[in-house]
């Protein structure tokens, strides 16, 4: 890792309550030298973008596991672009069929995680993409 | 423990030989958790006394089953979980099921209704059908059922802070039919402390949440006597990431909180203990799992018996209903789920379940298609008639290392049990986060010995191979929000709404008051008020639980 401490959002969008990802990629990525603020469960897009400004992250993480990822991962990355954050990656994991991770990139989702996926993977994913936010800001 | 000379010998002889020219596969094995697996075990390894830890099932302490004869009597009840988009579409299905030869239903919920946010609350954007059916109000629920007769099936809910309301609406639906309410049958989950820590679907806080509890245990124990008031739940713990002990250490810590919370209401113990049932998860790891069901059972007894007194036999069964781990299931090569969910289902029957829900090879990429559940019901049904374990009881009793992991199960999870109630009982464990972290923790690890590749999953960290075909998934129409939310505004429209004012009102009296809040809750969902509108009033009264992060 760099020397640069990145600081990162891991968000529960939506009414879904099935956290344990969501919880072991926080900690994980705590594991691996990241600040990590989890937002808990049960939060609604404005609710995760302004925490996600206000905590000024290099990268957002979205859960969900009850099949509203299609409406709600799209649904943060535009709060964020409405307050100004639009530099923001996020980055989303769940149960997501194969269809739905186009959908979800063309709509500005960086990247998208199912089960299975190593853990080294995602955090690599959140390396990348905090770097990169990282050059954007300091360019 | 003191061991025989023989055993001695043969350590020394056979067994030292044969690990010197072959060595182990491992140094350590253990269970999740940690807990060491000797490599034999042996009669001195289960210094029991028969008749009073093993016994005979149908009598206390009841760790051979709670039947004397038995799956040779009747099967466990086939109880498939169902239920997604509309009320029409989940009726569809209920009636598929039923063909095809299920015995009872059980109803899955859409996350709204379960945290009693109407389909047109900003909340349940992206949620409305999804993972459930959605549930409004009582016209709903009269399609959910629509040509279902109430009085000869048996219903599982799987609804818990709103269990009160929905419970109203089943009843209400049952008595169109002409059902009356001590005919029905079934289960409303309604075990809310397991949400503050697992499952997350809490609307208020602990202490009115656990008034709502036994408001229903006491109008329940009045009105629907073959109505399960309660499914005490170790299932979403143990998705969560907990242990087997830990599951059966933080399910059975609820229950006590819910027997005290009772009597402190003034309730008779052996009036509502024997409606009370249990809801358990079904891990891969077999013999770990049967032994769990068993130690449950025995200490569930024990807690009964001589903790709190009750004197009914029934008071100190624990029956319950099982389901195969959904976070076992792989995205990858699915048919192997269905090996999986073999597994466990069988552990679930030698462990002597009451029910039992398979899950579909599919779930671990969406809703599963009619094809994958008509899979799972048909592993059941080959383990029922074509297995032969259900021949016989508790066919595994005697087995040296079962009989040593019940007692291990027993004892450690009592130990954690004991140290909850130092820590000031489940309500302050869950408050300061103490049950959440033990949780974590085991969640942790486990995935960790994935990552290192200690522990071996079929086909994801290892056996891996390149997929190019992919099973069709069953999609939920997008549109089904928007024809919700139009429904619930025809039934608004429709409604006396001075009626349903008045009852909402007079609900808000009791709230603030102390009397039991089933009748004016039914009062008002039979004149159409909605979920959403009779949660809303509570949470005026009652405030909401947000957790502390």
């Amino acid at each position: 890792m760099s020397n640069t401490t990145y600081r990162v959002l891991i968000g529960k969008p939506g009414l879904d309550g099935h956290d344990r990802g969501a919880k072991f990629i926080a900690r994980a990525l705590r594991d691996n030298g990241f600040e990590v603020i989890y937002t808990g469960i049960r939060r609604s897009p404005e609710e995760i973008a302004a925490a996600a400004v206000q905590e000024d992250v290099a990268a957002v993480g979205l859960s969900s596991l009850s099949g509203a990822h299609i409406r709600l991962f799209p649904a943060v990355v535009e709060c964020l672009r409405k307050a100004g954050a639009g530099d923001i990656p996020v980055i989303g994991g769940g149960v997501i069929p194969d269809e739905d991770i186009t959908l979800l990139k063309e709509k500005g989702v960086e990247a998208i995680f199912t089960p299975g996926t190593p853990v080294d993977q995602i955090i690599a994913a959140f390396t990348a993409a905090c770097s990169k936010h990282h050059e954007t800001r300091n360019a | 423990m003191t061991k025989s000379p023989d055993f001695l010998n043969w350590q020394e002889n056979e067994l030292h030989k044969s690990i010197s020219r072959f060595p182990e596969r491992k140094e350590k094995f253990t269970n999740h958790g940690g807990g060491e697996i000797n490599r034999l075990y042996i009669p001195e390894h289960i210094d029991d006394h028969y008749t009073d830890d093993i016994g005979f099932p149908g009598r206390y302490p009841f760790t051979r089953g709670v039947q004397p004869s038995m799956y040779r009597g009747r099967l466990w009840t086939m109880r498939q979980y169902a239920g997604f988009s509309t009320a029409a579409e989940s009726n569809k299905r209920f009636r598929y099921l039923l063909d095809h030869g299920t015995t009872g239903l059980s109803i899955a919920f859409d996350l709204p209704t379960q945290i009693g946010y109407d389909s047109d609350h900003s909340m349940s954007t992206g949620e409305v059908g999804k993972v459930g059916v959605a549930i409004d109000s009582l016209a709903d629920m009269e399609t959910l059922f629509d040509a279902i007769p109430l009085d000869k099936v048996s219903t599982s809910m799987t609804i818990n802070s709103p269990a009160a309301m929905l419970l109203a609406m089943y009843v209400a639906v049952a008595e169109k039919q002409g059902a009356s309410a001590d005919k029905i049958k079934g289960t409303i989950q309604n075990d809310i402390l397991k949400e503050y820590v697992a499952r997350g679907t809490y609307i208020f806080p602990p202490k009115p949440s656990l008034r709502l509890i036994t408001n229903i245990f006491q109008w329940c124990g009045e009105q629907t006597p073959s109505f399960n008031t309660i499914s005490i739940s170790g299932y979403h713990i143990r998705e969560a990431g907990s242990t087997a002990v830990q599951e059966v250490a933080f399910t059975l810590a609820n229950g006590i909180t819910y027997v005290q919370a009772a009597l402190d209401a003034g309730l008779e113990l052996d009036h509502f203990a024997r409606r009370l049932s249990f809801f358990f998860n079904a891990s891969s790891d077999l013999l770990e799992e049967v032994a769990k069901y068993r130690a449950a059972r025995r200490l569930w007894a024990r807690i009964m018996k001589v903790r709190f007194g009750a004197k009914n036999p029934t008071s100190w069964m624990l029956r319950f209903h099982t389901q195969t781990a959904g976070s076992s299931l792989a995205a990858q090569q699915i048919d192997n789920n269905i090996v999986r969910v073999t597994i466990q289902a069988l552990a679930a029957v030698l462990g002597g379940t009451q029910s039992l829900h398979t899950n579909s090879r599919d779930e671990a990429l969406s809703l599963p298609t009619e094809e994958s559940v008509r899979t799972a019901l048909r592993t059941q049904q080959v383990i029922a008639h074509e297995s032969g374990v259900a021949e016989t009881v508790d066919p595994l009793a005697g087995s040296y290392y079962v009989e040593q992991l019940t007692n291990k199960i027993e004892q450690e999870a009592s130990a954690l049990i004991s140290k909850i109630e130092d820590n000031g009982g489940v309500v302050r464990c869950i408050e300061e986060g103490f049950i959440q972290r033990q949780i974590e923790n085991s969640a942790y690890e486990y995935q960790q010995e994935i990552e290192r590749g200690e522990r071996i999953i079929v086909g994801v960290n290892k056996f891996e191979i390149e997929e190019e075909t992919k099973p069709p998934l069953l999609r939920v129409d997008p549109r089904v929000e928007d024809d919700q939310v139009a429904r619930l505004r025809e039934v608004k429209a429709n409604r006396n709404s001075d009626q349903v004012e008045k009852c909402l009102n007079t609900l808000k009296a009791a709230a603030t008051g102390d009397t039991n809040l089933m009748p004016p809750i039914i009062a008002a969902v039979k004149e159409y008020a909605t979920l959403g509108e009779i949660c809303d009033v509570l949470r005026s009264v009652f405030g909401e639980y947000r957790e502390g992060c």
